[in-house]
């Protein structure tokens, strides 16, 4: 058997790993603990917007530092609303059949993101994938403490990811399917036998034709 | 006495003029060589208009289409896509014409539920301004992208069972078009393996239905595409068009331009080399001069933004096979030409367009297509070239693919033909690896590219002129490895070609020369004095 394994962010659904965030900066237990969240944010913001430049591990972690704090009951809690209020409606149109058509092939489909674990689960059920490699936030004594627990989805660590899981599941990676929207998820595509840029950006979108790989836009009405 | 479109060269005739894609270039011929030439076009109907709606009023073994209409009633319009006519043809397009007044007509008879589907089968989705050219702006402003949109054969929810033929082959058509009350199909016939039942049982279907004859044991079986009383493929088709029209009431309107492919600035391409007059002999350097000198993506988009200036000849309606007869008699009136005896040696140039590249560049899969496909199948009775000779054609075989359109080719060409060039092994190793695939699939649907079996379909269409050509030799190849990989032979020049084919060729060869495009077939009758 292989996998088809998918980005999320930009591929599967037109949100990225923001948005989510918000939505737990913005229910808080009080207004007042919303209030500080979101100035801690703001005052975050020209950090995240220079890791952002660098790289996207360096994103990730002062992304969720914002989570720091946060309990975990809550957090897992208001994960399915979450999914229901903002993956849900921006999950593309074409999303759901690429998904099954790929399990017509008798694949395993795994989601491949750099969101959080509790998010991605929900998400996974909602589009019909069977597993999923995601980061996982550390907690100390019920609380998050903002750092993410190795190893850390994102870059170039993603394609040593999925050459595990598919080690581990006994996947062929010549057979295995992979699909991104990120430059940043070059190595990712690279190692599989079967690479697709899903509504690339520009950068992917030049090395795909380079390496004549499919370019789907699931954005687009049949 | 020969054809006057067949012109036998001697050693004072000026050299050839053949399409080498999107480039011209001038061919030597030896003296005693036969070029065959399209016949003029014939001329166009004064008023198309009006015999358009003289045909849908007094249609073939049916009743006129107001008389099957009723308020309230459910119709769909199906249409041929872009591959029909080539190059496209000027506004407005006959198949804006034809649905003009149809739906007039329904209109006038308060039939309000009308949905126009582009009958793609697994060709490419048309694009916007596509539509519009073909349509025109009314009907594309009043109906697009709502009710008149393409034909998604992967839409699964939206694909109907409407029966199944004596020998089993299954006929799945698009939902809409199953269920109307009426199905009303505008076709342009370019060719005679347009139309007729083709028109719904493959515009209409998909991939199931498809592979019934979509594949290479049954093309081995066509002899050939353009002669549909010889082809099994239409043979197949028509036993799942009979099966569609048992349970679908259609109402076939089927019309068939003329061969005027170039307008007058390139009018001399029609014509005998040695006839062209001064300013024609200008024209032709004027236009070698330009293109020689305009780089290669900009020569294919001037050739794409010339429209062709086709005129209608015929306009029939009503039942689909009488129609169908007519029609086909109108396309062999206007393209056949006598021919007497096989040739040893079959030159001709490969243009820049075919059916499957409309607005994107002729790649090695459909090079190949044009050559041991449509070139070689332009014919009834017996291939212009004897069992074993040569194809010598003209043309870059260019390493390049349109990436929106032609992905899965790409795929094709470099991973499968190196593997094998065998379609059955492709047939059954391959083919349904890709006709799964998510990514391709994906690409079909959602944006303009080809299904990805096409590409398979494609290797099939070549396969009668692949069992029947001894050697193909490709003149002016810019690289060794396309030629290679289609199993072409590969020649610096048309003399260093012809030298090489006299190789396998009996003693004091016959060379024959198709000139085209405009389309040219050839009515091959056996030499006086030889039983056929």
């Amino acid at each position: 058997m292989a996998a088809s394994y998918f980005d999320v962010d930009g591929t599967l659904v037109r949100t990225n790993l923001v948005h989510p965030t918000l939505f737990y900066l913005l229910n808080q237990a009080t207004p007042a603990r919303t209030l500080a969240r979101l100035g801690g944010a703001l005052l975050r913001a020209p950090l995240l917007a220079l890791a952002e430049l660098r790289d996207r591990r360096a994103f990730n972690e002062e992304l969720y530092m914002l989570f720091r704090g946060m309990s975990e009951d809550r957090l897992h809690a208001l994960a399915d609303e979450a999914v229901d209020k903002v993956l849900r409606p921006a999950i593309f149109q074409g999303s759901k059949d690429l998904i099954r058509r790929s399990k017509d092939l008798g694949h395993q489909v795994v989601i491949c993101s750099g969101a959080l674990d509790f998010l991605m689960r929900p998400l996974a059920r909602e589009l019909g994938a069977d597993d999923i490699i995601a980061n996982r936030l550390e907690f100390k004594e019920g609380y998050a403490s903002g750092r993410m627990l190795p190893p850390v989805v994102a870059g170039p660590a993603k394609a040593l990811l999925l050459r595990e899981h598919a080690r581990t599941h006994g996947h062929r990676l010549d057979d295995c399917f992979a699909y991104s929207d990120s430059y940043s998820d070059v190595p990712m595509l690279s190692v599989v036998g079967h690479p697709s840029a899903v509504n690339p950006d520009a950068a992917l979108l030049r090395l795909a034709h380079a390496h004549r790989w499919p370019v789907v836009h699931l954005d687009r009405t049949p | 006495m020969t054809h006057p479109c067949i012109v036998t060269l001697d050693r004072k005739s000026a050299p050839r003029v053949l399409f080498s894609g999107n480039r011209l270039v001038e061919v030597d011929l030896p003296a005693g060589t036969r070029v065959i030439y399209p016949k003029p076009p014939l001329e166009g109907l004064k008023d198309p208009d009006s015999a358009i709606r003289y045909a849908i009023n007094h249609p073939y073994n049916r009743e006129p289409l107001y008389a099957l209409l009723r308020p309230g009633m459910k119709v769909v319009i199906a249409m041929d896509d872009i591959s029909l006519p080539l190059p496209p043809m000027k506004r407005p397009d006959v198949r804006e014409r034809v649905l003009t007044i149809v739906l007039q007509l329904l209109a006038d008879h308060g039939v309000d539920d009308v949905e126009i589907i582009i009958a793609t089968s697994v060709h490419r989705k048309m694009t916007g301004p596509e539509v519009r050219h073909c349509v025109g702006d009314r009907i594309f402003d009043a109906y697009w992208p709502k009710r008149l949109y393409n034909h998604d054969a992967e839409d699964r929810d939206n694909m109907a069972f409407v029966g199944e033929t004596d020998l089993g082959e299954r006929v799945v058509l698009n939902k809409r078009a199953v269920e109307s009350d009426l199905l009303i199909y505008v076709n342009l016939n370019l060719v005679p393996m347009d139309g007729g039942h083709k028109s719904v049982a493959v515009g209409l279907c998909g991939y199931e239905s498809l592979k019934a004859h979509h594949n290479p044991k049954v093309m081995r079986n066509c002899h050939s595409y353009m002669d549909p009383k010889t082809s099994e493929l239409n043979t197949i088709v028509e036993r799942m068009g009979k099966v569609t029209n048992q349970v679908l009431k259609v109402f076939t309107i089927e019309t068939t331009v003329n061969n005027r492919m170039f307008d007058r600035p390139l009018g001399f391409l029609h014509k005998n080399e040695d006839d062209w007059t001064s300013n024609e002999k200008l024209s032709w350097k004027a236009l070698q001069f330009t293109l020689d000198r305009t780089p290669a993506e900009a020569r294919q988009k001037i050739f794409e933004k010339v429209p062709s200036p086709f005129e209608l000849t015929g306009v029939y309606a009503g039942e689909t096979e009488a129609v169908h007869a007519h029609t086909l008699k109108r396309c062999f009136e206007q393209y056949c030409v006598p021919v007497e005896g096989q040739a040893d040696i079959l030159v001709s140039g490969i243009p820049y367009v075919s059916p499957y590249n409309v607005n994107a560049f002729l790649n090695p899969l459909l090079v190949q297509v044009m050559a041991q496909g449509y070139l070689f199948n332009m014919y009834r009775g017996r291939p212009l070239v004897k069992k074993g000779g040569t194809m010598i054609i003209t043309h870059p075989c260019t390493d390049r693919f349109d990436h929106a359109q032609h992905a899965p080719y790409v795929e094709f060409v470099h991973r499968l033909l190196p593997e094998t060039r065998d379609a059955m092994q492709l047939h059954k190793r391959f083919e349904s690896e890709f006709a799964a695939h998510p990514a391709y699939l994906q690409m079909y649907r959602r944006g303009n590219a080809y299904h990805p079996v096409h590409a398979f379909f494609m290797w099939y269409w070549g396969e009668a002129g692949r069992q029947h050509v001894g050697r193909v030799i490709v003149v002016g190849a810019d690289n060794a490895y396309i030629p290679q990989v289609l199993g072409y032979e590969t020649a610096r020049s048309m003399h260093e070609a012809l030298e090489m084919a006299k190789d396998s060729a009996p003693p004091n060869p016959q060379i024959t020369c198709m000139h085209l495009p405009p389309i040219v077939m050839a009515d091959m009758v056996a030499p006086r004095g030889v039983a056929t």
